[in-house]
């Protein structure tokens, strides 16, 4: 009987160790093209980078490297600072030999979520499914010494030593052009535009407070990264406050508040925004479209877009902003979009496009 | 004869105690003033109690000298003497001769040609730091470019103001108080105001881009607007809206826009509109 029972679990033993030893690979070959989609990504979120480029058709003709770098980002970009979060797939068309799958991709990043929306060419090659990866083209920009009258503003504050007659210099003269509420969602929002009338630069935030119906303060919030911070002078920033889960008939008004202040600041990069056009995307959403221009020479890593949307009597009735994931090269195009609400779209009769820059090396 | 010596005797009592009794008495000059040596004659020891200094001395000789930089603050002081009677005398020590200026200048930056919108007021303090509460002239003067505005201003309880338009020119203004060879420079930067006709033209083409640069801008008084204020250029054709938000530099703003077959390229700043190009065509 003691030697049936040591026999028993001496194969129990090693059964259990089989069972945790065999698993599914996670290089398996896919069956499916959506399996492979999502094989690929699942790989991508574990870093296994060899793993997820197993699974790209080698019709694709993208190296690993640069495979990698189309997902884990280049250039000091978003995306480097980004986790790959989900990658929710739906096949769009399959037959035998291929297929297309809708991959939406969301990443976690430090601004928040960022959202990627790809239709992949999924192809059977050799029994198993794989992505043609759609190689992004490095932008190599040539050689060349590209002259920037560099204009920055230093400023010289007052001193410890200096007597207490001695003026400091003054803030900015700001002014916030317009405000107003609507009510979107399940959320009170205020937006405008603001704008430094000053000769100087000015770090600007933007805030509001709201009182209900016996005057008592029930929230304060402020524009956060809706709004550009540092406005050269003359420049034109909108600002967006969001107040979710408040209705407007629960608040009486709305103070608003703000803070300007005078900072050393750079006038470059110059970065023009081209070919702007308001389109549906893929997924039939109202998005604005356009090209960034990196008009200086030296790399914009984190490219921040904010647009404004006018009706016809030119009142700020939308703003939005989205970050760029690539970074931008010196005189190099980089397609942008930026979410229009549907139910605005048709309200909408102009737009204007201002660009927030983050640089690695900014030295200010 | 009797009665005239005693008469006499009287008088010499009298005449001596009055002595003894003045030799006594606080002698304290009229005239103290801060950072000057003062004289007070007496006997014992002497307090002198003002504001924020206590000096005690022992008289010698029946006198005693405070030095000038031992008597510092202006105001009102108590001396007291504690010998063979105790005794004290209130007595008031004026401000010294004017050698420190406080000015406060406002804005530290103003538009041009602007009335009234630039205030100097200075306080006068000696030495010390007391402040001198004597008229005094005090003189404002501003000056920009070559130009100054000079202006004398009699200090009323140690305090002289002024206001004064700002220069029709751009610039660094000096903004300069003295009191006799004391003087205080502050600065007061003279702006430019909004741009007037505004214009631009094409001025080259590199690829499929075009460089559009504006004239040299100005505001209504011909100052340069300053470096760093926003031009924006926007063209409009059937590819949709191209927008740059172009910096001044060196008076003009200069930027780069894909070339249209039939465009329209406006330009603005701030709230100034300029003039309009058609590019293209066909």
């Amino acid at each position: 009987m003691g030697r049936l029972l040591t026999i028993i679990f001496a194969v129990l033993t090693i059964g259990l160790i089989a069972v945790g030893t065999i698993h599914g690979s996670s290089t398996a070959p896919a069956s499916t093209p959506e399996g492979a989609v999502q094989s690929m990504f699942d790989n991508v979120k574990g870093h296994n980078w060899t793993g997820a480029y197993s699974y790209v058709a080698p019709s694709s003709n993208v190296s690993q490297e640069n495979f990698i770098r189309d997902l884990a980002g280049r250039n000091g970009s978003l995306r480097t600072y980004s986790q790959l979060d989900s990658a929710n797939t739906r096949v769009l068309h399959e037959s035998d030999s291929e297929a297309t799958v809708r991959t939406e991709l969301k990443y976690a990043t430090a601004v928040g979520a960022s959202y990627d929306t790809r239709d992949l060419k999924v192809v059977k090659d050799d029994g198993a499914w794989k992505v043609q990866w759609p190689a992004e083209k490095e932008v190599n920009v040539p050689p060349q010494v590209i002259p920037v009258n560099y204009l920055r503003w230093d400023i010289v504050w007052r001193g410890t030593s200096d007597d207490w007659g001695a003026q400091n210099v003054e803030n900015p003269n700001c002014r916030i052009l317009s405000m107003n509420a609507v009510e979107r969602d399940g959320s009170l929002i205020i937006m405008g535009e603001v704008e430094n009338e000053d000769t100087v630069p000015a770090f600007i935030t933007v805030g509001a407070v709201l009182s209900n119906n016996s005057g008592q303060d029930i929230a304060e919030e402020s524009s956060f990264d809706k709004i550009s911070h540092v406005l050269l002078p003359k420049e034109v920033s909108p600002y967006r406050i969001d107040f979710p889960g408040i209705k407007k008939t629960d608040v009486k008004s709305v103070r608003m508040t703000h803070n300007w202040m005078l900072v050393p600041a750079s006038a470059d990069p110059v970065i023009g925004v081209l070919h702007q056009r308001i389109e549906k995307d893929q997924t039939g959403r109202t998005v604005l479209r356009g090209e960034l221009f990196n008009e200086s020479g030296t790399v914009v890593n984190i490219p921040h877009v904010l647009a404004t949307f006018y009706d016809n009597s030119g009142k700020v009735i939308w703003v939005s902003d989205a970050y760029s994931d690539h970074a931008l090269q010196p005189q190099t195009p980089q397609p942008f979009t930026v979410s229009l609400r549907d139910d605005l779209a048709a309200n909408v009769h102009t737009y204007r496009v201002t660009v927030n820059h983050y640089s690695l090396n900014e030295n200010l | 004869m009797r009665k005239i010596i005693f008469v006499s005797l009287v008088i010499a009592v009298c005449w001596f105690a009055a002595d003894c009794a003045h030799a006594a008495e606080l002698n304290i000059p009229k005239d103290a003033v801060a950072g000057q040596p003062l004289t007070i004659n007496g006997s014992g020891t002497l307090y002198l109690i003002g504001p924020g200094q206590v000096i005690k001395r022992e008289f010698k000789s029946g006198s005693v000298e405070i030095k000038g930089e031992e008597l510092r603050s202006a105001g009102r002081w108590i001396a007291a003497v504690h010998g063979d009677g105790n005794q004290s005398q209130v007595f008031w020590v004026k401000a010294g001769k004017p050698e420190n200026l406080n000015f406060l200048a406002r804005p530290s930056r103003v538009p041009v040609a602007k009335p009234n919108v630039i205030s100097g007021v200075t306080f006068v303090f000696d030495k010390y730091q007391n402040m001198v509460v004597d008229p005094i002239p005090v003189n404002f003067n501003l000056s920009v470019g070559g130009s100054s505005n000079s202006k004398n201003v009699t200090s009323r309880d140690g305090i002289a103001w002024t206001n004064s338009n700002s220069a029709p020119k751009a610039g660094a203004a000096q903004f300069v108080a003295s009191v006799g060879d004391t003087q205080v420079h502050r600065v007061v930067q003279q702006v430019a105001s909004d741009p007037c006709n505004l214009r631009m033209h094409i001025s080259g083409r590199t690829g499929n881009r075009i460089i559009v640069e504006t004239d040299p801008i100005r505001d209504c008084s011909g100052n340069p607007v300053p470096d760093g204020t926003i031009v924006t250029f926007i063209q409009t054709d059937n590819t949709g809206k191209s927008t740059v938000d172009a910096r001044i530099k060196k008076d003009t703003a200069r930027a780069e826009l894909p070339a249209a077959d039939n465009g329209t390229i406006t330009v603005a700043a701030g709230v100034v509109l300029g003039n309009e190009l058609h590019v293209g065509g066909k």
